[in-house]
């Protein structure tokens, strides 16, 4: 269900009283609420639904599955986004 | 309340559609019915039912390529063009891809009471320098103007005529299996375009429509397919001659294009594939979706290859000619980002499949209706 | 697209599918709940690179899916009110009520629109205050602190002319309902990312032990999937019942709190209906009672509409896991995306319509697995 989108977070401003943001999907960029992640800002990535931010993309954790691939050592070092590269 | 089997009656179906839904002009499935069920039987006659972008009839020697096309999209004004440009180019290319070279055009404007004059000036200048770009003649035209409310500012049609050189015969039934998939450029690009400045989901990019008239990339194309090897005509299989009469029907290497408007580029290779008894593989990782595209795509939740496209037309090519053909589209301004993106074979029949990008496979099912944006 | 694109790396899923391959010792049947989920597991072709035995059950975690023919109904005869703007998520539109869907009666001159967002229904109630805009508010707990926070603001700005009708739906009762049927088959879940965003996955940890069903909070790239799957199928292997989360780049136990606490300022939990299950108690959403004044179904009296589904659609049991789609007799007959019966078919994340669209190939073409 609930499709929800990581993009980067390029301007924060109020509106009707509420914290917004504009965020940036690979090259278009659409407003969203950040109401409901007050410690989100500037650059950080979202993940947005139906215009909501729902999370802060936690950029250590995201690496998780390419160290566990390392681990099991089933990833060759090279070409594997996310993995060798920090 | 029970509701007993013979009671139910399918709320959606086709021919029971007590009025026209918006799908019905989604270039989708919804679209091809209402072709097959209502307007087909209706207008009944070889030209129509070869169901080209583009009919080709012979008069005294000469084949003569005829298309109509009406435009109603909204904005007018857009990111990279405007309702006149995208009117021009859009038939100059549903003839070009016939192999046709255009030569006239006739517009026929449908103005709605209140339209800014300015507006209209633009529209209008903007449509000859088209036709001027395209290398065609605006001949004949029409205006008529429908009372406030009852149009959407203009709505132009614009019908195409364009002479047929002589050894080129492209249809969409010719392909068989092992032929090439060639993609002139990146998809989604129009589509994504137009929708974010559409009312309700406008988000912003940087960029715009990619429409352009595709007659010198079609001419480079059939210039490098129809190289030595010439003249193989006999080898058509499957008793399929669209033309019977049409001399060497495969000196061209080029099966038929499409430029892949409305629906996207699943709708025109199903197309294909349906009309040829074909089935089709592509690779995902071939197909070139630019950056804004995708954004749109992940944000919005619809699939790049429903997306319209203005400026990009698809190839194919049998697999002798592919290289040629491919090199000559590189060699084009319209075409440097051309690529082989699949094959055709005899395999499931009728049906495009795309090996996606981590290594299974899909169907590609042409479209019911309208894309919507999803929330889930 | 960062956090997309290395997410469906090939060699990364492939050597993810080859782990797979070496865990799995025995045949598994898990869902995935949410149709998200089912989304990527269809358009990547997930389940054909799968170890043999291994079987995915689609969920019902698609809100278009479960919303329940009577509540379309009430969208329906809304939306072709007078002087209604009717918005609605795109996906809502296509699905059939019990006489027409809200296409028809967009087709038929009702002002229907399609939003992005719930917040642009307040901008649209804002700049047209001599009509009433209604937004028909669906979805799981992802899409609740959103629609829960256009609620809160409509009463805070005053904007009287705005009503939501609600159908929302809770995951952890479902999965229990599945869980509790003597006919279930399903032995572990892949719970949904996004809800679980929003939620957290405290609720999960009872189910899991209950049932002694293990559960991995899991999101929705293909690597994601893949590694969902392999931390699943392990713990059945090792015959353990815990609830894991792979999705950890978006998911806390706690969920999101401020997002949870705006949830609690504008719903209460209800009972609710899904479109093929029926009732299950405590499985939604409604407005609490200081916020009635925005409760669509009242303003518009369409409390009494009450409708019974097609008897020839066999949704429920796809929902639960207890057919595959293809096992309905109308599917792909009677029962298509151009016509669907049930919802599974409508919305492109449907089981049945995620059936329809990339089942059909692996027919066409049977010996490819």
């Amino acid at each position: 269900m609930c499709l929800g989108v990581p993009g980067k977070v390029v301007e924060v401003f109020e509106e009707h009283g509420l914290r917004m943001a504009r965020v940036d999907f690979g090259g278009v960029t659409r407003r969203a609420c950040l109401e409901y992640m007050p410690d989100a800002g500037l650059g950080d990535y979202v993940i947005i639904h139906v215009g909501f931010a729902i999370s802060k993309v936690d950029e250590e954790e995201a690496r998780r599955v390419f160290e566990f691939l390392a681990e099991m050592g089933d990833l060759r070092e090279a070409g594997i986004p996310g993995g060798a590269t920090p | 309340m029970a509701v007993s089997p013979e009671d139910f009656t399918c709320p959606v179906l086709i021919s029971d559609y007590p009025n026209v839904l918006l799908g019905h002009g989604s270039g989708g499935k919804m679209t091809a019915r209402l072709i097959a069920g209502l307007f087909l039987p209706s207008f009944a006659n070889p030209a129509l039912a070869a169901l080209n972008d583009q009919a080709v009839v012979e008069w005294d020697g000469t084949r003569i390529a005829i298309t109509t096309d009406s435009f109603v999209v909204s904005p007018l004004f857009f990111p990279g063009g405007d309702i006149g440009s995208l009117a021009v180019n859009g038939t100059v290319n549903d003839l070009a891809v016939g192999g046709a070279i255009p030569m006239w055009i006739a517009v026929a404007f449908i103005l709605e009471e209140g339209l800014p004059m300015a507006d209209l000036e633009r529209i209008v200048r903007s449509t000859a320098a088209a036709a001027e770009a395209a290398g065609v003649t605006l001949v004949t035209g029409d205006t008529k103007v429908v009372d406030r409310g009852k149009g959407d500012g203009i709505f132009i049609t614009t019908t195409g005529v364009g002479i047929v050189p002589a050894g080129v015969s492209l249809s969409a039934d010719r392909c068989r299996p092992g032929d090439r998939i060639l993609l002139s450029g990146p998809i989604g690009v129009h589509g994504v375009a137009i929708m974010s400045v559409r009312e309700g989901i406008e988000f912003e990019t940087e960029m715009g429509s990619d429409t352009a008239p595709l007659t010198g990339l079609t001419r480079v194309m059939l210039e490098a397919a129809g190289g030595p090897e010439g003249g193989d005509g006999p080898s058509t299989s499957g008793g399929r001659h669209a033309q019977p009469s049409s001399p060497s029907v495969d000196r061209a290497g080029i099966r038929c294009m499409r430029d892949p408007t409305r629906g996207g580029l699943s709708s025109a290779l199903n197309e294909i594939a349906q009309a040829s008894g074909v089935g089709m593989l592509l690779d995902e990782g071939a197909i070139e979706v630019p950056d804004a595209v995708r954004g749109a795509c992940e944000m919005l939740g619809l699939d790049p290859l429903y997306v319209a496209n203005e400026g990009v037309l698809v190839a194919i090519v049998a697999p002798e000619a592919a290289d040629r053909v491919l090199e000559a589209m590189r060699s084009h301004p319209l075409g440097g980002r051309a690529a082989l993106i699949g094959e055709v074979v005899s395999e499931h029949s009728g049906i495009v499949a795309l090996r996606s990008a981590v290594g299974g496979t899909r169907v590609v099912d042409m479209l019911a209706g309208e894309q919507l944006p999803r929330i889930c | 697209m960062r956090f997309v694109d290395e997410y469906r790396d090939a060699d990364a899923a492939r050597a993810l599918v080859g782990l797979l391959a070496r865990r799995v010792t025995r045949p598994w049947t898990v869902m995935e709940v949410c149709g998200g989920q089912t989304h990527t597991i269809v358009k990547f072709g997930i389940d054909e690179l799968l170890a043999r035995g291994v079987e995915l059950v689609h969920g019902p975690g698609c809100p278009v899916c479960v919303t329940p023919l009577e509540l379309v109904d009430k969208a329906v005869a809304i939306a072709s009110t007078p002087g209604v703007i009717f918005c609605s998520f795109g996906d809502m539109l296509r699905v059939p009520g019990s006489s027409r869907d809200l296409l028809a009666v967009k087709a038929a001159g009702g002002d229907v629109r399609i939003v992005y967002s719930p917040m642009d229904c307040l901008k649209i109630a804002r700049e047209n205050p001599d009509r009433r805009v209604v937004f028909f508010a669906v979805g799981f707990e992802t899409t609740a602190p959103a629609n829960a926070m256009v609620v809160w603001q409509a009463r805070r700005l005053a904007v009287p002319n705005f009503s939501v009708l609600v159908s929302h739906v809770l995951v952890p009762p479902a999965m229990e309902a599945i869980l509790s049927s003597p006919a279930s088959r399903v032995q572990g879940f892949l719970a949904a990312g996004h809800v679980c965003t929003v939620m957290g996955y405290e609720e999960y940890e009872p189910l899991a032990e209950r049932y002694r069903a293990p559960i991995v909070v899991t999101g929705f790239e293909p690597l994601d999937i893949l590694q969902g799957l392999y931390m699943l199928l392990g713990q059945l292997e090792d015959g353990r019942c815990e609830v894991e989360n792979q999705y950890s780049r978006s998911v806390l136990r706690e969920g999101c709190l401020p997002a949870r606490r705006q949830i609690a300022e504008v719903f209460e939990v209800c009972d609710r209906k899904w479109r093929g299950i029926g009732e299950i108690p405590l499985s939604g959403y409604r407005l609490r009672p200081e916020y009635r004044a925005f409760d669509a179904e009242s303003l518009f009296d369409v409390g009494a509409i009450e409708v019974a589904e097609s008897p020839a659609c066999r949704a429920g049991e796809v929902l639960q896991g207890l057919i595959k789609p293809n096992q309905c007799e109308a599917f792909g007959t009677l029962c298509t995306p151009e016509r669907p019966l049930g919802a599974t078919m409508v919305s492109s994340e449907g089981a049945c319509a995620a059936y329809y669209h990339y089942g059909r190939f692996r027919e066409a073409a049977p010996s490819r697995r």
